[in-house]
């Protein structure tokens, strides 16, 4: 799904977030990308969606090398890739369906199936009944759930997620990492940077360590 | 490619054109709505570009009823033809039939020697002194009423009539005339660079509204580019506002217009009337009012382009 390649970013100022990257993810995989704050984990999901160019090295998702992609076939790339961030990035001025619905309007989806996939995609995060109202009067899980919907409702083959429970605490940090491991089971790649290391643990899935924009492997730790 | 692939499939050709136009569908009218949600700013921007729109449009009016009221009757210039002392009665008779037949030429009247003495005589109140001579000074003259104002055509025809020998002396008062058309090309020209230096007016004005409208939905924009929008997809809310505040402004302008119109048009129906001329003024018509409600679109939307071409490209996803 995602293959890196001697992969190298270097910031302008001089700063290299990752120098000489290489891994796999394999298609319907799940890995947990960590390392200390800094350590490059989200230029490395910048990179896979296009926000920021390899200095060297090249990137491949689904096959497509990114070094070979025009800017203006970026948005095609995107919207086979669900994103999540640590603060949900939800538009406030419209209601949580109108939030959730922004990818398949996007993509060109008629008034129809917009609605049926999103509450298709609400009731999967546990929000069928929340759809009319505003993200504001949501709590920060319930936000953070409306942002995993939106990336999921394209149904998108990869899901990003960028230290997505950074702003929970932990039963909600666990729920979060769940529906993540549901959306993995129906065969969504997923990858999640976090420094929770306690949930990636728990999860016993493959682990990518980040020290200095330098890439360490660490064997699956399996559930006792 | 096969990035992409699980969308398209899904989703037919039929149904995506109907997705297109439903979203166009979609974005007007939420533009639309938006701004009617705040009225009173609208209104004002709507003013604005309408007082731009109309300035040009009310002296282009004018400009139409002055050049409409010199094409009425008396307007053609007319040529008098002053004939030799020794023409005959009949010679001038078979003269004037000739002229009448000319192509440009509206209608002829020969008015003999002896009439015109006698209408002098009516006129000038110098009645007796003209009857002690004993000789009319007066020649055969002949009223010559044009079907064109057009100089080269006049022209030609004065130096054609130069050119028979029965012919004395040829006077066309077309001075008046060049006049008008020379006040009518500066009028024109006026209307057309008032027209630019506005209609630039309203592009900005249009297009820093949008720019601001642009840089308070930054978030926005980021997040759609994010998910995978396209820059036309992005755009498209943008250029429908134009498009609103362009069409907004272009009927403000019309009121205007029309309202000046009816507030000038006693005044000068009595100025008319001193004149002895039956005159009414003319609004605009349905194709002016057309091409004053498509040039509001088209300068609102171009406004609107200027704006997001600048800033689109700068806001991305971080
Ligand atoms: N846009 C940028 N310009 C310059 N330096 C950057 C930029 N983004 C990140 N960096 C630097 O790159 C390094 C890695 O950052 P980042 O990928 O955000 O790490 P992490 O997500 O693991 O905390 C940091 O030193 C950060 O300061
Ligand atoms: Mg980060």
């Amino acid at each position: 799904m995602i293959r890196f390649d001697e992969v190298s970013k270097r910031y302008p100022g001089g700063i290299e977030a990752l120098s000489r990257v290489s891994f796999e993810l394999a298609e319907g995989e799940m890995v947990f990308l960590t390392g200390h704050s800094g350590a490059g984990k989200s230029t490395l999901m910048k990179l896979v969606i296009l926000i920021e160019r390899t200095s060297q090295g090249q990137v491949f998702v689904n096959g497509a090398n990114l070094n070979r992609i025009p800017v203006r076939q970026i948005p095609a790339i995107r919207r086979n890739i669900g994103v999540v961030f640590q603060n949900p990035h939800l538009l406030f001025d419209r209601s949580v369906f109108d939030n959730v619905a922004l990818p398949l309007t996007i993509s060109g989806f008629g008034p129809r199936e917009v609605g049926r996939r999103v509450r298709a995609a609400l009731s999967k995060v546990g929000l069928a009944d929340k759809e009319r109202m505003r993200p504001v009067t949501l709590s920060g899980g319930e936000q953070q759930r409306v942002g995993i919907a939106r990336a999921v409702v394209n149904k998108p083959a990869l899901l990003l997620a960028d230290e997505p429970t950074g702003n929970l605490d932990p039963d909600l940090s666990q729920e979060v990492i769940n529906l993540f491991a549901q959306f993995n089971q129906v065969g969504v790649s997923v990858m999640i940077a976090t420094h929770d290391l306690g949930l990636v643990e728990r999860m016993g899935k493959r682990e990518l360590v980040l020290r200095q924009g330098q890439l360490t492997e660490h064997r699956p730790v399996r559930l006792i | 490619m096969k990035l992409s692939g699980a969308t398209v499939t899904e989703l037919g050709r039929r149904d995506r054109l109907g997705a297109w136009f439903a979203h166009h569908r979609l974005v007007a009218v939420s533009t639309l709505r938006g701004l009617l949600a705040s009225p009173v700013a609208s209104l004002m921007t709507w003013l604005v570009i309408g007082i731009a729109l109309a300035l040009p449009a009310i002296l282009y009016v004018l400009l139409q009823n002055v050049s409409a009221l010199s094409g009425q009757g008396g307007s053609t210039p007319r040529a008098s033809l002053f004939l030799v002392q020794s023409a005959t009665i009949e010679e001038a008779q078979q003269l004037t039939r000739n002229i009448g037949q000319q192509g440009g030429v509206e209608r002829t009247a020969f008015i003999s020697a002896t009439d015109a003495l006698a209408e002098f005589q009516e006129r000038s109140g110098f009645g007796d002194v003209l009857r002690t001579l004993e000789r009319n000074p007066l020649p055969h003259l002949i009223e010559v009423t044009l079907s064109t104002a057009d100089p080269p055509v006049i022209s030609g025809l004065v130096e054609e009539w130069r050119g028979i020998g029965l012919i004395e002396r040829v006077s066309v008062d077309r001075q008046w005339l060049e006049r008008l058309e020379a006040l009518l090309n500066f009028g024109k020209r006026l209307v057309a660079a008032l027209g630019l230096v506005l209609g630039a007016g309203a592009v900005l004005i249009m297009g820093n509204i949008i720019r601001l409208t642009i840089l308070n939905r930054r978030e926005e924009i980021e997040i759609i580019k994010l998910f995978g929008g396209t820059n036309a997809f992005v755009r498209r809310p943008f250029l429908y506002s134009g498009f609103w505040y362009g069409i907004g402004g272009a009927l403000c302008a019309l009121l205007l217009v029309q309202g000046s119109i009816m507030f000038l048009a006693t005044p000068l129906r009595v100025v008319a009337q001193s004149y002895r001329n039956e005159f009414v003024l003319q609004g605009l018509d349905w194709g002016a009012a057309l091409l004053l409600c498509s040039t509001g679109i088209l300068l609102g939307v171009l406004g609107a382009a200027l704006a997001v071409g600048r800033h689109l490209s700068e806001i991305r996803p971080r």
